[in-house]
């Protein structure tokens, strides 16, 4: 089953790729993709999730979707706030490596979650360790609590990506 | 009107590039610059293709967005790839930093 979704992903990434709007199908291109996406599906399909079953919930979707402008509102922040720090004279900046801790257990929501933090404002995911400790260098610290930092820096993210991933 | 809104997304696109590389000369160490890099590319490059999907034909505009989907998962990845090997490889965070809990844990 993991095979099967990942060689569909693929052939939905190829068709997007190739699709040739208002000419023509090329029949030759979407038969060279379709079996380009089974042989790569079969290939890598074992490594690719942990748990198929989740790609069938519908709800995780439709969170997937409002998790989209949280992260583009925070990804803006993050801009206009590097964009201050870097322009200003005196270099307002006063970094340091704090722990934070994370309900999160499944491999891809901590992926997605370390992706995040690194797009947010001063924040960077530097190391993960297995017990859903993530260690992140901050570009101007405000605390070095893990509870205080974990308020700031992951619940944002963790009430939508719990909904997504577990 | 579409041209000039395009034109505006990648003006504003190759400012936030431009505050990135800004921040890679200025900033002192490894992580910080790290940190400047990987934002402003990403958002920069985002706006930049998303000025090219808002003007360009179909089909363009469909690569264009998978383009902004691959940087968004790639850039911040090798990011964190960059900053745990130089961690591993032992290289200090800048003498004013305030706290670092890797260190801390590992005494």
């Amino acid at each position: 089953m993991k095979r099967g979704i990942l060689t569909f992903l693929l052939f939905i990434a190829w068709i997007f790729l190739t699709w040739p709007f208002g000419k023509e199908i090329d029949w030759q291109v979407l038969v060279v993709g379709f079996f380009i996406s089974i042989l790569s599906g079969y290939i890598f399909g074992e490594g690719f999730t942990e748990s198929p079953h989740k790609f069938f919930g519908f709800k995780r979707y439709l969170w997937a979707i409002a998790y989209i402008p949280v992260l583009i509102y925070w990804c803006i922040i993050a801009n206009l706030d590097v964009a201050y720090r870097v322009l200003h004279p005196n270099l307002p900046i006063r970094p340091g490596i704090v722990k934070v801790k994370t309900r999160l257990r499944s491999k891809s929501g901590l992926t997605v979650l370390a992706n995040s933090i690194t797009l947010t404002p001063g924040t960077m995911s530097v190391e993960i360790d297995s017990n859903g400790y993530l260690y992140i260098h901050w570009i101007y610290v405000k605390t070095d609590d893990i509870e205080k930092a974990t308020e700031m820096i992951v619940r944002k993210f963790e009430k939508i990506l719990e909904r997504i991933f577990e | 009107m579409r041209e000039i809104l395009s034109l505006i997304f990648m003006i504003v696109g190759g400012f936030f590039n431009l505050f990135g590389c800004i921040g890679l000369v200025r900033l002192p160490d490894i992580y910080n610059r790290l940190q400047a890099s990987t934002k402003c590319v990403t958002l920069g490059t985002c706006l930049t293709l998303l000025g090219m999907m808002i003007n360009g034909p179909l089909n363009s505009s469909l690569k264009g967005f998978l383009c902004a989907i691959f940087i968004l998962i790639t850039a911040p990845t090798a990011a964190h790839a960059l900053s745990r090997a130089s961690i591993k490889a032992g290289i200090n965070l800048w003498e004013k930093s305030v706290v670092n809990k890797l260190k801390e844990e590992e005494k």
